[in-house]
């Protein structure tokens, strides 16, 4: 069902591999009749359909217009980044071609029939459902195949021009209605295809949500006109739209089988939905002819390609996403926003564009570290963005790699004990981090707690932080904590969260009375005199620890603990001012400590999500961290989970970056990305994105 | 990285002699440990009561359950046959717990299998504490109870792992799956403020011999594993079946960080043990 590239190149296909089978494509539209421009496709696609089918392959590569470059348009710049190989053909030439070959191979093609039912089709051992996304074939069966659409939140629309790109080219747009892309790539020598696309409140303020296509085509030429060179755009029955990512629970269902956009849709901005859909065709051949029926073929078909195809959905989502949100970006310099852009799915990172196009690759060192070293701009050396400097107020930290102490349990009364800063110390990092440090001895999650809250205990510090210094000019933080609701525990060398003996249990405190885990002891609600001693705890160890002499403090208000009890709605069910502000207590902590800590550089830790309903969303998060800015806090530490010991966490490598990403361009902050940060690489790639001004990294 | 042998107690007609001949033989060699699987409705032997009769057969090798299907369990009770198993062993087990993916065991234990997950979870904190508090007597060797490591792949799995456990066990599979559980297991560890590292364990499957015991080996995969409907040929498929196919697991797996791999005999016969033995002494 369906002549579009799915239905002709399986038809082929199949034909080619069994001469004697009945092969029939049913097509609703008349001959000749397509919609949209060009396909592209990359060169390891082209490789897939050289061994499919040689014939076709060398004629889609005789029409093919090949490029190897992505421009990015932006601001007064055109920044082009090479070794990218892509091709595109026009849709026409390319169903022309796979029309040609069906019939040379003696495909039946039957135009102008549209099936409303499969059961129209019950003559056939198999039915495959190249339909498109409008799939009647899976709808008719829509129980099995159990469809479901995501809709995305911007709004885009189809043109062709008669300006030939070179280059595959994102160009960006502002003006007073808000910001705009188009993405622009060739397919025939002649033409480009086109596309606009913006966010919801930009499309409304522009007046585009009720504009006919006439004046949409106006106002995109005149918007793109740098881009565009005065060439005009041209319409293909062009409506705004949004991108509906298709997913399917399964895609076959007895004797039938769907392909292509009938099961499966992943945004533009990554690849070609015809890219896929070939693909998919050439599986589905592969199991009928390795397979001894079509029902076992079937789900081979299915296991080969739903999880690749998946996996693609996932990294369009992550594009998908960017293009959604470009508008965050718009304050960065050219190089940063066109490095952010190249590795925005995830699949491609910094060292994968050194390999691509080194001279793109120095271009953005050099101007990374002309960011932190104005006096180094123009230099032909730079080194790799994770080894330029930051400055975090008036400390110079040497690098971007944070390194955060190990957990020993090993201090008795909260005196540190020897080495306590000897892992970050040897690592060179340029940000070495103690274990959470307790304020006050009740704060301590276990009774070996390092603490800060007595002067012995300063000097014990003095002297780590002295011996440090003798092997590394890192700058040193400590993250200043009360444990709350998860005191009162067991060092967590055989589990974690389990309430200790009875004869040395204390009672821990929340926000609002709780009991953290199941093993857990119950926590009091905090109340009036409590609140302000431990503050007065928090300023006591924000003096100490510059007698101390570290360079930046950390106030950990994340995980659960104390004062993350009090920022959570999870945990902060007050009736008093802290519980209608949640932010109340937190703030006065902040603001007491910003006071002792002079201009010394101070952080938070956050939680950027509960990872649990009802919990901090990162919404929530970017909104509570821009009022910690306006206290004066300089830098977040991004983490999440933990609230209570009940919630899902993503243990994904990409997540908490993303979380640290949204933070600082959506905050204005600068942040400190966690999670499985694990190598030099990806340091490179989250700070020369843009992602993060820091992170720590895993050291395992 | 140290590797173990499974015992054939879940390849359906395995006598008790073969059984007791199988303990003895891997305890003389060089296998660290002695794993078992468990299910319910199969033609198997259950796997805490055939870890206590190769306790008698065996003298130094550890015994694992890789991994017993935890919430089918009472908590208290499944605490006391560790301990047991624990006791009589001098001290060797490691139990391995996990969820389990078969509908029809739960059934037939009569065990909703709904919250299974976090019947999981309250039963790693509640075997701890019963160990600890010795509430069904004195019995463990080491006073808090043996290692427990924990199987499955949900991100959920690695957080109550490094909640209440001490380790990981992979299901299966080829190294770079087990490498990416592996990095996720430590991110939930460091996440949590865990001490140290945990322990990895990971399993395969292997059947070496002529073609014709090959397919002996797929076929009882295909029939152990026909609850996973297509995936079973897969499975099947990566069985291990070449001595090669051996040596570049073990390779994978010690490369990847795995701290202990058993390999599990899809077919019952001494012999298998002993080829084994000869393929992983061209290993290491």
């Amino acid at each position: 069902m369906g002549a579009g590239p799915a239905g002709l190149y399986f038809s082929l296909l199949l034909r080619k591999a069994r001469p004697e089978s009945d092969v029939k494509v049913i097509e609703r539209n008349p001959a000749g009749a397509t919609y949209g421009w060009g396909v592209v496709f990359s060169d390891r696609t082209l490789t897939s359909f050289r061994e499919a089918d040689y014939k076709t392959y060398a004629q889609i590569t005789d029409d093919f217009i090949i490029w190897d470059a992505i421009d990015v348009r932006y601001r007064d710049s055109v920044i082009r980044c090479e070794g990218q190989v892509f091709s595109g053909i026009a849709r026409r030439s390319l169903l022309g071609l796979l029309h040609a070959r069906c019939e040379e191979l003696g495909v039946k093609i039957e135009h102008d029939r549209a099936i409303t039912h499969p059961d129209e089709l019950n003559d056939y051992d198999l039915v495959v459902g190249a339909d498109g996304v409008n799939s009647v074939i899976r709808e008719a069966n829509a129980d099995s195949f159990k469809p479901r659409f995501s809709p995305g939140t911007s709004r885009y629309i189809w043109f062709g021009t008669r300006r030939v790109f070179d280059s595959f080219t994102f160009a960006f747009r502002e003006n007073a209605h808000g910001f705009f892309q188009a993405h622009a790539y060739p397919f025939d020598g002649q033409m480009s295809t086109f596309i606009p696309e913006c966010d919801e409140q930009t499309w409304r303020n522009s007046g585009l949500d009720t504009a006919d296509e006439a004046t949409s085509i106006a106002y995109c030429e005149e918007l793109f006109e740098s881009d565009l060179r005065g060439h005009s755009l041209m319409s293909n029955n062009s409506r705004w739209i949004n991108f509906e990512t298709l997913r399917c629970k399964t895609w076959h269902h007895e004797r039938i089988v769907l392909v292509g956009d009938a099961a499966h849709t992943a945004h533009f901005s990554i690849g070609s939905g015809t890219k896929l859909a070939m693909e998919d065709s050439i599986a589905l051949v592969n199991a009928l002819e390795t397979k001894p029926d079509i029902e076992s073929a079937l789900i081979e078909y299915e296991l080969e390609r739903k999880p690749r195809v998946e996996r693609f959905q996932e990294a369009a989502r992550q594009s998908q996403d960017y293009f959604e949100n470009t508008r965050v970006y718009r304050h960065m310099e050219p190089p940063q926003f066109a490095f952010h852009l190249l590795s925005r799915s995830g699949r491609i990172d910094y060292d994968d564009l050194r390999v691509r196009d080194p001279d793109f690759v120095s271009e953005v060192d050099r101007w990374f570290i002309a960011t932190a070293r104005p006096e180094k701009a123009g230099l032909a050396l730079a080194t790799p963005p994770a080894f330029a400097p930051f400055r975090l107020g008036d400390l110079e930290l040497s690098n971007r790699v944070a390194v955060v102490a190990a957990p020993t349990y090993s201090s008795i009364d909260g005196v540190p004990p020897a080495d306590a800063l000897s892992g970050p110390a040897r690592s060179g990092a340029g940000l070495a981090f103690t274990d959470i440090v307790a304020v006050s001895a009740h704060g301590r999650v276990t009774p070996d707690d390092s603490g800060l809250y007595d002067e012995t205990h300063a000097e014990g510090w003095l002297a780590e932080i002295t011996e440090l210094r003798a092997h590394s000019d890192a700058a040193v933080g400590v993250t200043l904590s009360h444990s709350g609701p998860r005191g009162s525990t067991r060092p967590r060398d055989r589990a974690a969260d389990i309430a200790l003996e009875e004869a040395m249990a204390w009672t821990p405190i929340a926000a609002s009375p709780q009991t953290y885990s199941p093993r857990s002891l119950p926590a009091a609600e905090i109340d009036g005199s409590r609140l302000s001693d431990v503050k007065d705890d928090f300023v006591r160890a924000a003096v100490l620890a510059g007698s101390a002499g570290f360079d930046l403090v950390e106030l950990h208000m994340a995980h659960g603990y104390l004062l993350g009890s009090f920022l959570s709605p999870l945990t902060n069910a007050r009736s008093d001012e802290y519980g209608s502000d949640p932010m109340r207590y937190p703030l006065e902590v902040l603001d007491a400590v910003r006071v002792e800590w002079n201009d010394k550089p101070l952080g938070i830790v956050m939680n950027a999500s509960d990872w649990a309903r009802g919990g901090i969303s990162l919404d929530d998060a970017v909104a509570m961290v821009t009022r910690f800015k306006e206290h004066g806090c300089d830098v977040i530490r991004v983490v999440a989970g933990q609230t209570t010991s009940r919630y899902s966490p993503r243990y994904d490598p990409y997540f908490l970056t993303h979380y640290a990403e949204r933070i600082r361009n959506r905050a204005g902050i600068a942040t400190i990305a966690t999670g499985d940060i694990r190598n030099v690489d990806r340091v490179n790639t989250i700070v020369a994105g843009g992602r993060a001004d820091l992170c720590v990294l895993a050291t395992a | 990285m140290n590797v173990g042998i499974g015992l054939p107690s879940a390849v359906p007609g395995t006598r008790a002699d073969l059984l007791v001949e199988w303990s003895a033989k891997a305890d003389e060699g060089s296998f660290s440990s002695l794993g078992v699987v468990d299910r319910l409705r199969y033609d198997s032997y259950d796997p805490m009561t055939v870890l206590a009769h190769a306790a008698v057969a065996t003298r130094r090798i550890g015994l694992v359950t890789m991994v017993v299907i935890g919430p089918l369990r009472n908590n208290a009770v499944l605490a006391k046959e560790a301990a047991t198993v624990d006791h009589l062993s001098g001290g060797r087990l490691t139990l391995g717990l996990a969820v389990g993916a078969r509908g029809e065991d739960y059934k037939a234990a009569g065990v909703s299998q709904r919250e299974r997950g976090e019947r999981l979870t309250n039963q790693l904190a509640d075997l701890r504490a019963i160990w600890e508090r010795e509430e069904t007597g004195r019995l463990t060797e080491s006073g808090w109870g043996p290692p427990v490591i924990v199987g499955g792949m949900s991100d959920a799995t690695f957080l109550r792992t490094a909640r209440y456990a001490d380790g990981y066990v992979h299901g299966g599979g080829p190294p770079r799956t087990f490498e990416r559980a592996a990095d996720k297991m430590h991110t939930a560890w460091r996440d949590l403020g865990r001490t140290g590292r945990p322990l990895l364990w990971a399993q395969g499957y292997f059947a070496l011999g002529d073609a014709e015991t090959v397919e002996r080996g797929r076929a009882y995969m295909r029939d152990y594993y026909a609850f996973t409907g297509p995936f079973a040929e897969r499975i099947a498929e990566g069985m291990l079946a070449t001595p090669q196919a051996v040596a570049q697991f073990v390779r994978g797996y010690a490369e990847a960080g795995c701290d202990e791999l058993v390999l599990l005999p899809a077919v019952a016969d001494i012999a298998q043990l002993e080829r084994l033995a000869d393929a992983l002494g061209g290993v290491s």
